[in-house]
């Protein structure tokens, strides 16, 4: 005797109801836990004051304090990025929540972008914290001459940085506690060669160029040409040209998470690797 | 399509390679499951019962697509577990006893509610499921609570019910009343057998090492120890296997130490077939499977000439426990791990 049937979606709206189930929680996340406001904004809020006394100590000219406090804001993208996309499988498998998504028909795929949405959503309002903060305390004024250049940038961004931390989840899915460890590694160099408190170029261009795999280099370095107009003879490269190469970045990120997803949750079948925290 | 098992393996074996610094002669390989074969139909309530490191997991994770089966080949639904995972994942859900998955910043139902959207219900649907179920366990004044705040017990039953509204054709349950207490383990019981009835075409497979639990529910059970499947049947034929045999339970004064010498163990004793021995409150409980009845006399002289006496004596109809004991030479509660042999 056949019993009743519950209709379920597949194909794309399945992808889509996956992504917005993994978003939701880091998006209820947001106001759910309000301890952020002190660890995740008072921080990298006193951080970025250490580099604007220090600029206005050497009298630095004054957009360098606009280029500490917009790098400081997109600090919190870079920490999401490691610890909620890079490092998030590790700590579900830890929680039982990985079998569950594996398990479940969703697509991992939808999964990560899901977290990527969220993280956004969730850090979008940490960045908007300390952008505010930060320049009520420091009194920057910005001058935005091209508005949707500056969408443009930001939204490229946000796509490579994210697909960046979709591949690292998708590499990091097979691994223990060595996501942990590469999370911590990359977590200040990074702060150092990607020019979050100063202008990228005064690295140099190899250096410059090297650190542009991270996509908050270049795009944080196209914002700032775009926000401080007057200083645009800081910027590393064109923005148009910036904008391209996150483009590119977006793609490739994001299309080689979706094979290595593929790949490792194969060979986490194979290995065993997506269970081990109970045998 | 309706004559396929829910569940058919053949020769299905795993062997895990393990990692991390090994001394020399360690060994390099487990092999956690050895030759299975086992078909289940569609409508069984099916019981792995084993001690804990028996495989059961291993098996389980195997036909819910999470791992990969060394040798042999395994279908649910008659779909391959390797090759069309995909068809066979829309189709299952599985929960484990003592998960704690879910995240605590959510409330009761909106993890259910994402867990049910992974499987594409709609949302509303979804909403309407898992009210009408947490008021079936009992979780419905705990609905708005978040999940952090819940006790073991109460998270262990949340994540019991994700496992039933999404539909599912074919439940794998693993130890579900693990850790769970008596008055909990017995709704979990009587919701699985509910839901079969209500649901006459689906399929749950179950792994236990409660023999009371398995006794209960399942209509048909294997017996699975060190990877090997040893015994498969309904519980009572099962325990029909013994009825030739005479059964007992023996209260004695404590025993004291247990021989070094073979020859002065009750196993020796002519005509005993099977013995388990625990200290209870102050006296020795002595579980004992005889070829027959005469065999007694020799094991009641034995005791005395161990220097103790009877206390109790009772003969008894075979338990479950009673067949795992006679098939495997020991009970449930010991803990054995997987057989670990040199490999390449």
């Amino acid at each position: 005797m056949a019993t009743e049937r519950v209709a379920k979606a597949t194909g794309v709206r399945l992808f889509w109801a996956t992504m917005w189930a993994r978003a939701y929680p880091r998006m209820v996340g947001t106001f759910r836990e309000r301890s952020w406001l002190f660890f995740e904004t008072l921080l990298p809020v006193l951080a970025v004051s250490g580099y604007v006394f220090i600029y206005r100590a050497i009298q630095a000219p004054p957009a360098y304090t606009g280029f500490a406090v917009l790098g400081g804001a997109m600090t919190a993208f870079w920490l999401n990025v490691l610890w909620s996309m890079a490092s998030q499988l590790y700590w579900d498998k830890d929680q039982g929540n990985l079998e569950i998504y594996v398990l479940a028909p969703g697509p991992l795929m939808a999964v990560l972008l899901g977290m990527a949405v969220g993280g956004m959503v969730m850090t979008g309002t940490r960045a908007a914290a300390i952008l505010v903060i930060c320049s009520w305390l420091f009194d920057v004024s910005y001058q935005v001459a091209q508005p949707l250049w500056l969408v443009a940038a930001f939204v490229l961004t946000m796509a490579a940085l994210y697909g960046m931390g979709m591949l690292f989840a998708s590499v990091f899915l097979v691994s223990g506690r060595e996501a942990w460890h590469l999370s911590n590694l990359l977590q200040e160099p990074i702060y150092l060669v990607s020019g979050f408190y100063f202008p990228v170029k005064a690295l140099g261009f190899w250096v410059a160029t090297f650190a542009s795999i991270i996509p908050l280099t270049l795009g944080l370095d196209a914002m700032r040409q775009l926000i401080f107009a007057g200083d645009s003879g800081l910027g590393f490269l064109p923005v148009p040209v910036e904008l391209a190469v996150q483009l590119v970045l977006a793609v490739v990120f994001i299309t080689a998470a979706y094979f290595a997803l593929a790949k490792l949750e194969q060979i986490g079948r194979e290995q065993g690797r997506l269970i081990e925290r109970r045998r | 399509m309706s004559e396929t098992p829910a569940i058919f393996t053949q020769n299905l074996g795993r062997v895990y390679k393990l990692r991390g610094p090994k001394k020399k002669g360690d060994p390099k390989t487990i092999v956690a499951l050895t030759d299975i074969n086992l078909t289940v139909a569609r409508g069984e309530l099916f019981g792995l019962l084993g001690p804990n490191g028996a495989g059961k997991t291993t098996l389980i994770k195997i036909l819910t697509t999470l791992l990969l089966p060394t040798t042999g080949t395994a279908r649910v639904l008659g779909w391959d577990v390797v090759h069309q995972a995909q068809e066979i994942r829309r189709r299952i859900s599985m929960v484990s006893g003592g998960e704690t998955s879910g995240y605590g910043l959510l409330t009761v139902e909106e993890n259910l509610w994402m867990f049910a959207r992974f499987y594409g219900l709609d949302s509303t649907i979804a909403r309407q499921r898992i009210g009408e179920m947490l008021e079936v366990v009992g979780l419905a004044d705990r609905r708005r609570s978040k999940i952090s705040d819940l006790s073991t017990g109460l998270r262990q039953k949340m994540n019991f019910i994700r496992g039933f509204i999404t539909d599912p054709d074919v439940v794998f349950l693993d130890e579900p009343t693990l850790g769970l207490d008596v008055t909990a383990a017995r709704q979990v019981r009587e919701f699985v057998r509910e839901w079969m009835q209500a649901h006459p075409d689906r399929t749950v497979l179950l792994t236990t090492h409660y023999m009371a639990e398995a006794d209960e529910l399942c209509d048909r059970l294997a017996i699975i120890d060190k990877g090997r499947l040893l015994a498969l049947d309904t519980p009572t034929h099962l325990k029909q296997r013994l009825r030739r045999e005479a059964v007992f339970t023996l209260r004695v004064a404590p025993l004291g130490r247990r021989p070094l010498r073979r020859e002065d163990m009750l196993e020796a004793v002519p005509g005993v077939r099977q013995v388990t021995v625990a200290e209870q409150d102050g006296a020795t409980e002595i579980k004992l499977i005889l070829d027959s009845e005469d065999a007694l006399a020799g094991v009641l002289d034995h005791i005395h000439r161990r220097g103790s006496g009877l206390i109790a004596l009772e003969k008894r109809e075979p338990t479950l426990e009673d067949v795992f004991i006679d098939l495997v030479g020991r009970g449930l509660d010991v803990d054995t791990s997987v057989r670990a042999e040199e490999g390449d």
